[in-house]
């Protein structure tokens, strides 16, 4: 195929990543500086993370949106893989039509929606809001994300390779843990990590299902938001931020780790 | 366990499994389908149900604040003669008060121009990743999901920061004198309109690549060589083999962006009116839980067909790829 780097192609690769990036790299800038006015440079200063380490309501909002997202992303995890193995594998049972449309409907659902519904469901069923609720709302807008990216996995997996097993003698279980997860475990890691920054970041479903006490990051930085952009927000941004670049980028790595082994492993049952 | 296995071991042909190992394995495999379809069942399913209740009970001072409906506590014959009870006073004072009428109207006006200016910026990002050497492809992929890892809210706020009377936009152009008077964009549609683009554009340019990666560039050069000028060529050739991802593109933006409330919230001021800021204000400020869930019946009417839109694309996309 030919493949060329136009001069039409570079540019608009360029200025859409410029788009892409530029307002996050001026919020990362400013979280530096030493003016209390968010928009004028009056010098680089760390005074303001110093700041966010005193401010007791944020440190306790990050602390509850951080168990929250571990909680959440964990069982959600569990539960996407499985609907991911009913949709990829269980091509015929009743009720797949609303089982499908189950999982790819939250995808799009508007927030306030979800937020409102789950709401009132805990409402209806006595159970007081607060951690839990906001734990449960989040598997269940999580979950779908989850089961997406590890049906993709499932899709291009090769069955052979199971069946293969089974005919040497493994029983199912131990061939989905032996032969099926290791295969879709990059799936299953990003789809982890995936839910846990989805967590992180939601705002209106935590807000509709969350309860006193249970204050999350972005319900505070929402609050603080509201009465006025300060360097205080943009420093704990940049430190939201920094959290989930670095994150990825390991993740990222050990996937390219992971690929070259296996690649060296191919190679050498080629040659074996 | 073991003895299962030794078994197996022994048998390897399915047909001939002992019992046993096919009972579990039904089991199990009916298990992997029960779990995420009951939980899905009860999170998501019934929740609709219950605000479909809830939107035709009445406001009442209490906790929850509304009259009960439909209620099992007064037995079967309590939950018939409920139906009676039932009123749609909510959805009638929904069509009489003009605000939100005008809110859905204005909701579905702004993501219908949203998603069409973000598939004009994606298109061309797309489409220099497409053609990209296959060596950056995957960086280049990476740097347009990265973002979407970082929070929703943080890349809003950081627009405001942006677009302020006196902020760095404005800095910026007064600096090059290129405007004498600092540009109002904080605070109205302009500002909502940048928003959902910066916000949705990776959700419209995955698609987009992944549908113009596939593409058989030689299709272009044939084009070219029996004399068809590139415009040409791109309209007649290129954008239709792109639909599926164009379709799909629109619909990931179009569909969340009706019912967006942190972009009109933080950069649409109080002026603005859009359908999710309505639902959340009823919500939230006025504690009115029928009619909020009255807005949400309705919303949620509103986007059913581009939902089964979206799912028939999504089971579609499945299709193919197995």
């Amino acid at each position: 195929m030919n493949t060329t780097w136009s001069r039409f192609n570079v540019t608009s690769i360029v200025l859409g990543f410029a788009f892409l990036y530029l307002p996050i790299v001026l919020l990362i800038v400013f979280s530096f500086n030493e003016s209390k006015l968010v928009t004028v440079w009056g010098g680089f200063s760390t005074k303001w993370y110093v700041s966010l380490f005193h401010n007791q309501g944020l440190m306790d909002a990050t602390w509850v949106t951080a168990r929250v997202g571990v909680i959440s992303a964990t069982v959600a995890t569990v539960l996407g893989t499985l609907a991911a193995l009913t949709l990829t594998r269980y091509t015929r049972f009743r009720g797949r039509v609303l089982f499908s449309g189950m999982v790819f409907a939250p995808l799009v659902m508007p927030e306030v929606i979800t937020g409102l519904s789950l709401l009132l469901l805990f409402v209806a069923v006595g159970l007081d809001r607060g951690f839990f609720t906001v734990t449960l709302a989040h598997i269940t807008l999580t979950m779908c994300f989850v089961a997406v990216v590890v049906q993709s996995r499932l899709v291009s997996f090769d069955r052979s390779l199971e069946e293969a097993a089974m005919d040497l003698g493994a029983t199912p279980a131990k061939t989905f843990f032996q032969i099926t997860l290791p295969v879709i475990m990059p799936a299953i890691v990003s789809g982890w990590m995936l839910a846990f920054t989805l967590s992180l970041d939601d705002l209106v479903i935590a807000s509709f299902t969350s309860g006193p006490g249970a204050t999350t990051l972005p319900m505070k930085i929402y609050s603080q938001v509201r009465l006025g952009v300060t360097p205080e927000i943009n420093a704990a941004c940049t430190i939201l931020i920094a959290v989930v670049a670095v994150g990825v980028i390991i993740a990222s790595i050990a996937n390219k780790r992971r690929e070259v082994q296996r690649q060296l492993d191919e190679q050498a049952a080629q040659r074996g | 366990m073991s003895n299962i296995a030794i078994s197996a071991a022994a048998a390897p042909s399915a047909a001939s499994k002992p019992f046993l190992t096919r009972l579990g394995t039904g089991f199990v495999n009916r298990l992997v389908i029960i779990v995420p379809y009951v939980w899905l069942l009860f999170f998501f399913l019934v929740p609709f149900i219950i605000v479909f209740k809830i939107s035709l009970s009445q406001t009442a001072i209490a906790m929850p604040p509304y009259t009960p409906v439909l209620d099992f506590s007064d037995g079967i014959s309590g939950f018939f003669a409920g139906f009676r009870e039932l009123n749609f006073d909510n959805y009638v004072w929904l069509t009489q008060d003009a605000l939100y009428f005008k809110a859905y109207v204005t909701s579905v006006v702004i993501a219908a121009i949203s998603t069409v200016l973000t598939l004009i910026v994606g298109y061309p990002i797309a489409y220099g990743m497409a053609r990209a050497p296959a060596t950056v492809r995957p960086t280049l992929l990476m740097l347009v999901i990265l973002p979407f890892w970082t929070s929703f809210l943080i890349r809003v706020y950081a627009w405001i920061g942006i677009l302020k009377p006196e902020g760095l936009l404005n800095q910026l152009l007064l600096s090059l004198h290129i405007i004498n008077q600092p540009l109002v964009i904080l605070n109205t549609y302009t500002a909502i309109f940048i928003g959902i683009v910066y916000s949705y554009l990776p959700f419209m340019v995955l698609p987009l690549y992944s549908s113009l990666e596939k593409m058989d560039y030689s299709l272009i050069e044939a084009a070219k060589d029996l004399g068809c000028p590139p415009t040409a060529a791109f309209w007649k050739i290129t954008f239709p083999l792109s639909l599926p991802g164009v379709i799909a593109g629109c619909l990931l933006v179009f569909i969340p962006a009706v019912g967006e409330f942190v972009i009109p919230d933080l950069l649409g001021g109080s002026q603005t009116l859009m359908i999710g800021k309505t639902l959340w204000n009823e919500f939230f400020a006025n504690r009115d839980w029928p009619v909020s869930s009255a807005v949400a019946v309705i919303l949620l009417l509103l986007l059913t067909v581009p939902i089964m839109l979206f799912q028939q694309a999504q089971a579609k996309a499945q299709e193919q790829g197995k």
